[in-house]
């Protein structure tokens, strides 16, 4: 570097002070001060700047911490720090039975709380060896519990999209819909998210009297809804021209990389595991695999859209199956299963003090039956038990493959539960969507990728 | 604690090694040997004392031995072993619950992993992640490294689980593999202590950078505090009483 | 702070106290801390159906500098702590605190190495919001709360003398498990 000079007419000071660049303030020399820059060899041909997306910031979808090098407005790198939301659920669940587990685990990923409960639950019913016996009603509710998380986890995802592109009516929007759908989980399980409704066995509780007719009427609206949605984002051309050809990752990169979910159906390829690896009665309903093949962050979105229309779809099939089996009741048609060493005891029932057991079921184990109330005990306190071993049960969440890999020591409580989380996985590919890109195509970027923190950090 | 499921075929008496799967743990008598193994738990209810009246405070349950499925294994987990070969790499294979395990030594881990990939009988595309499990009664094999790989061209599943002991926790990396494990073998590094070896970057991901220990190990603690309610004090979790 | 805290202690005082807190009150600007589960919720109570607009709310702060309102919500865990610490005190006075949820107000269902056991070990909460999550209403229920401690705060001398009250009074509450009982039947 050659040594500064102060500028003819510079006092002494100047001259001290000159260590570094002396800029002066005369003015009309900024082609002089551009051509010394790039020609200056502090790193790469010019000044790079380290740019910290803290994670306390709007557009990040959570506390994800991204550290970027920039070079002008270019991304050189881009590394994403997580773990701020790290909250040891993991490690809390070998502290539990089973079944308490499921609270846990269904605050991972908060935006699809029923996808985590399900995977969980597949694993514990698979390493339980019961995966055929659980109640086939509970199987339709768990399907159409499960497509309205994803309706619902898509609008969370696109809404903020678009909030952070500038575009506050798509947030507004999204939640108009998604409003209509929380109230729906809050008929049916009682709370609006995190709800601990899928356990192992079945569900907590059956639908109650009307929810039936509740989301028929949704099934009406949504539609419209989803197309108003539709016609202010699809053809936009400010979205458009933000999103397309913007953050590309093609078939390979999305190999290398683990990514499954809107991600890899954007590069064209229709790998969705309700399809190819079937679980809880997927095979039996019709629905197709929504694939675009343009590889940009415009692509997932349609993707995205385009899943919410199957997920009505499919919510229809089960609608339709749950009106023709009829009422249901404990007896008729459970949603628990019938095995008294592991099966969920109480039916729950809304009292003067809460949820609790209902007044029927207190007077069975009361006075009706001395192993009825033994079971109750165990279950209850001890929890089952669950054979020894190791299982893996991949499902296909809103965001990719999420598989809980459960191991038991045949103990009440689990050995071992970890959770492939597809956010976490798909947040790796940060660097490959953005790096040589422009830093304002970082925000739909990671929009694209659609991560949850809570999943990421869990 | 057992180091993988027990076979699906019950309590026959094991064969031989079958060829193509090395089997040098089979036992000549389950139930003797069973008997030599270390206790892993005993009593129950977490009682010990005189206070126990339930009569299970004698109770000895002993370390279950490994145990190898013998083939034929059914389904495409056949076709997988066949094709893959390299039996030396391969300490044993449990087929359970649907599920391929290998249990790879892990000297030959890259080695495996790459013909798992690139062989176009098995082309499993996807590494879907590392998992840490820590088994402190399972002595000489403590940290275990579970991957599942998936195939999209075939639609099948594996899992390949690596041992190691506790003294020398090092595994080679399989970042120049499957680049998916890049952040999943350092989230494993930070909770379990597992080196990766040849991993690009192996630095703590979920914990603060200049955190202590290994979170997710058996010997930390799970560290929360007692709460107040009104009229008593609820110690944390792990210092509760519990019912095994 | 201003030229009203300099102002003595009177009539002139506690008019300007009322003037300032019905203006402080009617709109106070949230710094967005949305962290976990609770942020979704916070994120629904700004939405069209349960809309913070109406309170003056809607213009969420995204520089903790022109923030007066730090709503923590969702589990605050080691790493996130010194972030917190530093955005609270980026804000300027007068600011407020509300612990959204219970992992926010008490570490909730997470007692573990990971979580801060309550975000009152890092930062003063003005109100505490239990729930998990809180519904909208619940948490449309803790700003109309808030609001009215706003309203009530005093300024200047008279403010010396509320936060010695406040302490004295906290300080002398016993311990929760020492409380006596006999009323509930309960143990001591």
């Amino acid at each position: 570097m050659s040594i500064p000079q102060a500028p003819p007419g510079a006092t002494d000071a100047d001259e001290e002070a000159a260590q570094g660049r002396v800029y002066t303030v005369s003015g009309e020399d900024w082609d002089e001060f551009v051509a010394a820059n790039e020609a200056g060899d502090d790193f790469a041909g010019g000044e790079q700047l380290v740019l910290n997306m803290g994670p306390q910031h709007p557009s990040t979808h959570g506390v994800l911490r991204l550290i970027l090098t920039l070079d002008g407005e270019t991304v050189d790198e881009v590394r994403a720090s997580i773990g701020y939301l790290h909250t040891g659920i993991e490690k809390n669940m070998e502290f539990r039975t089973w079944t308490q587990g499921v609270t846990f685990c269904t605050r991972m990923d908060y935006l699809m709380p029923f996808f985590n409960e399900a995977t969980y639950c597949f694993g514990v019913e698979r390493l339980l060896g019961i995966e055929d016996r659980i109640p086939e009603r509970a199987q339709i509710i768990r399907v159409m519990l499960m497509e309205f998380n994803r309706i619902s986890s898509h609008l969370q995802g696109i809404g903020p999209m678009g909030m952070e592109l500038g575009a506050t009516t798509i947030f507004l929007q999204g939640l108009r819909l998604r409003e209509r759908i929380l109230d729906l989980y809050e008929l049916i399980t009682g709370l609006r998210m995190n709800h601990a409704y899928i356990r192992p066995g079945g569900i907590s509780q059956d639908l109650p009297p009307g929810a039936l007719d509740k989301i028929r009427e949704f099934l009406g609206n949504a539609p419209r809804l989803v197309r108003d949605l539709r016609a202010l984002i699809d053809a936009n051309p400010v979205f458009i021209g933000r999103t397309k050809g913007v953050a590309y990752l093609d078939l390979a990169g999305c190999m290398a990389l683990g990514i499954t979910g809107p991600m890899l159906r954007s590069t064209g390829l229709p790998w969705d595991l309700r399809k190819s690896q079937p679980y809880c009665g997927y095979e039996t309903y019709d629905f197709d695999v929504p694939v675009t093949d343009t590889c940009d962050a415009y692509g997932r979105y349609i993707v995205r859209m385009d899943e919410i229309d199957e997920s009505l779809k499919i919510i229809k099939q089960c609608v339709d199956r749950l009106a023709e089996r009829g009422p249901g009741g404990p007896d008729v048609d459970p949603v628990m299963i019938r095995d008294a060493k592991i099966g969920w005891p109480a039916q729950l029932s809304l009292g003067p003090d809460g949820l609790g057991p209902s007044p029927e079921h207190i007077a069975h184990i009361m006075g009706g039956s001395m192993e009825a109330l033994i079971h109750h005990f165990k279950i209850i306190t001890e929890g089952f038990r669950v054979p020894a071993g190791q299982t893996y049960v991949p499902i296909e969440s809103a965001r990719g493959e999420l598989g809980a890999h459960v191991v038991s020591d045949g103990g009440t409580r689990p050995f071992r539960v970890h959770f492939r989380d597809p956010s976490f996985n798909n947040l790796q590919s940060l660097a490959a969507l953005c790096e040589g890109g422009q830093v304002a195509d970082v925000i739909p970027a990671i929009a694209s990728i659609d991560p949850v923190m809570g999943g990421v950090d869990r | 604690m057992t180091a993988g499921p027990e076979e699906t075929h019950g309590s026959e008496a094991p064969q031989g090694p079958a060829p193509g799967e090395s089997s040098g743990k089979l036992p000549a008598k389950l139930g003797e040997e069973r008997l030599e193994a270390p206790v892993v738990r005993s009593g129950m209810f977490g009682v010990s004392t005189t206070g126990d009246t339930s009569g299970y405070g004698r109770l000895r349950v002993h370390q279950a031995p490994l145990l190898d499925t013998p083939r034929p294994y059914g389904g495409y987990f056949d076709t997988i072993a066949d094709s893959l070969g390299m039996a030396d790499a391969i300490e044993h294979v449990v087929v359970s619950h649907g599920e391929m395990t290998l249990y790879v030594k892990r000297d030959r881990l890259l080695e495996v992993a790459a013909k798992l990939r690139d062989d176009p009988a098995l082309r499993f595309e996807l590494c879907t992640g590392v998992s840490g499990v820590h088994y402190p009664d399972d002595t000489e094999r403590e940290l275990h490294a579970v991957y599942h790989l998936a195939s999209i061209t075939y639609n099948r599943r594996v899992r390949l689980e690596v041992c190691t002991p506790d003294s020398d926790r090092h595994i080679p990396s399989l970042v120049s593999v499957y680049p998916a494990c890049n952040w999943h073998e350092r989230e494993t590094w930070d909770f379990f202590g597992i080196v990766f070896d040849g991993h690009p970057a192996l630095t703590r991901i979920q914990m603060p950078d200049d955190w202590k220990g290994h979170p997710q190990r058996k010997d930390y603690p799970l560290g929360g505090i007692p709460v107040e309610y009104r009229g008593a004090t609820i110690p944390p979790p792990d210092e509760r009483r519990h019912y095994e | 702070m201003g030229l009203e805290e300099k102002l003595p202690s009177g009539l002139l005082l506690t008019s300007v106290e009322k003037a300032a807190g019905w203006a402080r009150a009617r709109s106070v600007w949230p710094a967005t801390f949305g962290l976990a589960c609770c942020a979704m919720e916070l994120m629904m109570t700004g939405g069209p159906k349960h809309d913070l607009a109406r309170f003056g709310m809607e213009r969420a702060s995204n520089t903790p500098r022109q923030a007066d309102l730090m709503i923590v919500a969702g589990r605050v865990s080691q790493k996130m702590a010194p972030v917190l610490r530093q955005i609270y005190d980026q804000m300027s006075d007068p600011k407020w605190v509300i612990s959204m949820g219970v992992c926010a107000s008490s570490g909730g269902m997470f007692n573990n190495y990971a979580i801060v056991q309550g975000v009152d070990h890092i930062v003063p909460v003005d109100i505490y919001l239990p729930g998990c999550p809180p519904r909208p209403e619940m948490l449309l229920d803790s700003i109309l709360k808030l609001h009215d401690k706003i309203m009530n705060m005093k300024l200047g001398k008279n403010r010396q003398r509320q936060i010695t009250e406040l302490e004295a009074a906290r300080l002398a509450m016993p311990p929760l498990h020492t409380m006596d009982l006999s009323a509930a039947g309960g143990e001591s």
